[in-house]
């Protein structure tokens, strides 16, 4: 008799048996999908699990950055090694030519996360892209833990949270008329360990800026600002230099480093799994402005 | 009062499963205090999220910190004091990952339940112990068995509060006992807590010596999940077939997809409908290479050794063990449509794993009242919320199982042609 056999399917496995499933339901029922790449860590195993999905065939569908200007280099130059690696198609919406044509305005305190919107939103109409993934997940903000796979948005690209289609077994429902448009969040049940945890599994490489290293910085409301060229010491601030990594990347002039030592996927993973404070509220200057900022981006059509 | 902290732990990350559950209660019965405190003893809330939640309770002038502020993440949810949509949450224990799907009692709660149940591993259903049974915990129990969520358990919560009283929570259980016998649930467990206490939460309460049973946290922890799989019937939905446009990789033809049931190895014969033709699988891959065999709920690639038509929404299966291929389906439907009831004679459009065709409703059998299980058959028509047993026939074949032998295959979801919003949620019956 030989041993019966478990069949055991870890948590990983599971989950990313899941998002490869609604990758390619997508593929399947969209005309023009489009993977939304910002070059964070998020965006960077959503690329993995779309190499995954339809390997031996190349990924396919193109990906978009918005650009807001406000970039890491180190992120920038990891983009476009993975474009190049991978024969993908990259699209790239900037918001600096959008506040040139005056599609924008920039705002007052120079901030372009907000201003991301309609920069997208003319982005979709422009190729008129019907799905869109992003890489958000449901344990990042609580306006998001009501967030579908599949989220509905209208002609205008907005959010609706009380007309969303109830999800039942992995029936997704794609329908949507011309104009109208379906954001796909793959990584919903995916948690930021599990996302360091596949890092680490899959030995995926990232933008050295998620390890630890010396940065020259400066303390604003408990957070570490990278002192550059989108952020300058103002009168009677100091700066200094610190071991930091980033927990998220976003727009160079809001998004914070955290003091660490971690220089190996594993030590941060360590880090992660014993910090007290999310990543967004230890990083995202632009999550505090209100108990509901991410709903109300959400609502204008943002990620 | 125990107060036993886990540490969260990190190293065994490839030992871990996933475990999905739904809870259903209404904030009377403390579940979001519950659904608190399983995230606090594991170590999941963040204390940037406390310290939103402290400053919003101070501002209403709540009395105490509102854990329920966790979980309604809407404006419109903070602002009427309601939940309205399902929200989920997570939690890992070193033996698991938790996904809970966690279901508002009061609004929508039939249409939310069911979205919630149709993934869940397990429901937590809660009583408040001096309540004991309501209308409500019937309703949930019975669409825990109606969606054939596996394991059920039930919390009969706020024990502090009937100072522990072993005939209280006796007279509850076996009141629950004898009326889940009626229904199809197969494994019932039922424990005592006090959720604002943290007794028998994350470890055995000192307050229930009388209590044998395990906390809460361990049974979830150790509730036995992977015999739920069906790896019997061999269920391959095709969802999308790989053939890449290349000079490097010619002539490759795979047909992707999620394991619905059963284990597939490469060398089985196989039979692919509906066309019914049969085959050989050549072989199975993956991105991490070709394995030796796949099972739910693996995402895959299979290879045949001949060349034949298949398409997404095709079936791949065993030439002995196949679904019905059918048109005329019977199915309790559940109705989530607000802005206008299943009626008989109307038209929609129906998805089945990676299927979607046409159908129309031949007939509504009858609607069922879920807190009687009273069967009205003079019903014209299903509302928001109602469930009945419908009659429909499909524009083209399904490849189809009864609900209660497979949930992959045996659920469905209606779609209105005009709005695009899923309307209904089906489980079948019958498949001719």
């Amino acid at each position: 008799m030989s041993q019966p056999k478990p069949y055991r399917v870890s948590h990983l496995d599971a989950l990313e048996a899941e998002s490869i499933f609604v990758m390619r339901e997508v593929m399947a029922e969209f005309e023009r999908p489009v993977l939304l790449f910002s070059g964070g860590k998020d965006s960077i195993v959503m690329l993995r699990l779309a190499e995954k999905a339809f390997t031996p065939a190349r990924v396919p569908f193109p990906v978009m950055h918005i650009d807001t200007g406000h970039n890491f280099p180190e992120v920038l130059d990891y983009r476009d090694s993975r474009v190049a690696t991978l024969g993908l198609n990259l699209v790239v919406a900037s918001v600096q030519e959008a506040i040139d044509t005056g599609l924008v305005r920039e705002l007052p305190d120079g901030t372009r996360n907000r201003i991301q919107t309609p920069v997208l939103l003319a982005a979709v109409e422009k190729y008129r892209f019907d799905a869109l993934f992003g890489g958000a997940r449901r344990d990042e903000e609580k306006a998001r833990a009501k967030e579908r796979m599949f989220s509905f948005r209208d002609d205008f690209g907005q959010w609706d949270p009380k007309n969303q289609r109830p999800e039942l077994w992995a029936l997704y429902n794609g329908k949507h008329h011309p104009g109208e448009s379906i954001r796909v969040f793959p990584l919903s049940n995916w948690t930021e360990l599990d996302v360091w945890h596949y890092i680490a599994r899959e030995k995926i490489p990232l933008p050295s800026i998620y390890y630890a290293h010396d940065r020259e910085v400066v303390e604003r409301d408990g957070m570490f600002y990278a002192v550059n060229e989108f952020i300058r010491l103002r009168d009677g601030e100091t700066s200094s230099v610190r071991r930091v990594r980033y927990r998220t990347v976003g727009d160079a002039s809001q998004t914070a480093a955290v003091l660490s030592e971690a220089d190996t996927v594993e030590k941060v993973i360590d880090e992660v799994a014993a910090t007290r404070i999310t990543e967004r509220g230890a990083t995202r200057g632009d999550d505090k402005v209100s108990e509901a900022a991410m709903e109300d981006r959400k609502r204008e059509g943002y990620f | 009062m125990s107060q036993a902290v886990l540490e969260a732990e990190s190293a065994p990350a490839q030992r871990m499963d996933l475990l999905r559950f739904a809870t259903a209660g209404s904030v009377d019965d403390g579940k979001s205090t519950l659904i608190g405190r399983l995230l606090f003893d594991t170590k999941s809330i963040f204390v940037d999220q406390l310290d939103a939640v402290e400053a919003v309770s101070a501002a209403r002038g709540d009395e105490y910190t509102n854990l329920a502020l966790l979980t309604d993440g809407l404006r419109a949810e903070r602002e009427q004091g309601i939940t309205i949509d399902v929200a989920y949450r997570y939690f890992a224990t070193p033996r698991r990952k938790f996904i809970i799907a966690d279901t508002p009692g009061h609004i929508q709660y039939t249409r939310n339940m069911v979205t919630g149940a149709s993934t869940a591993d397990l429901a937590l259903i809660l009583v408040d112990a001096r309540k004991g049974l309501v209308e409500q915990s019937r309703r949930h129990a019975f669409l825990t068995s109606l969606l054939r969520v596996p394991h059920l358990v039930l919390c009969i919560n706020k024990m502090d509060l009937v100072d522990w009283d072993k005939d209280t929570y006796d007279k509850i259980a076996d009141e629950f006992t004898s009326f889940a016998a009626k229904l199809e649930i197969t494994d019932l467990t039922i424990i005592p807590v006090s959720a604002l206490n943290g007794d028998n939460i994350a470890s055995r309460s000192e307050n229930s010596p009388w209590y044998e049973g395990p906390s809460l946290l361990h049974h979830l922890e150790h509730v036995h999940i992977a015999s739920d799989r069906n790896l019997v019937d061999v269920r391959f939905p095709v969802q999308y077939v790989i053939r890449p446009q290349s000079t490097t990789v010619t002539d490759y033809r795979g047909y992707a997809g999620q394991v619905a049931s059963g284990v597939l190895k490469p060398g089985d014969e196989v039979m692919v409908l509906p066309s019914g033709l049969h085959s050989t699988i050549a072989g199975i891959d993956t991105a991490d290479g070709p394995v030796t065999e796949a099972f739910p709920p693996m995402s895959v690639t299979v290879r045949l050794t001949d060349e034949i038509d298949i398409s997404r929404g095709d079936m791949i299966c065993r030439p002995h063990n196949a679904p019905a291929v059918a048109q005329d389906i019977e199915a309790m439907i559940c109705w989530m449509d607000e802005t206008a009831p299943l009626r008989v004679g109307a038209k929609y459009a129906i998805k089945h794993t990676t299927r979607t065709a046409r159908t129309v409703i031949r007939g509504l059998q009858y609607r069922l009242d879920v807190n009687t299980l009273h069967r009205d058959e003079n019903a014209g028509e299903l509302g928001l919320n109602e469930i009945g047993r419908v009659k429909l026939r499909t524009t083209v074949p399904l490849l189809a199982d009864e609900y209660r032998r497979n949930r992959t295959t045996g659920g469905f979801i209606l779609i209105d042609e005009g709005t695009n919003r899923t309307v209904g949620a089906g489980m079948i019956i019958e498949a001719q």
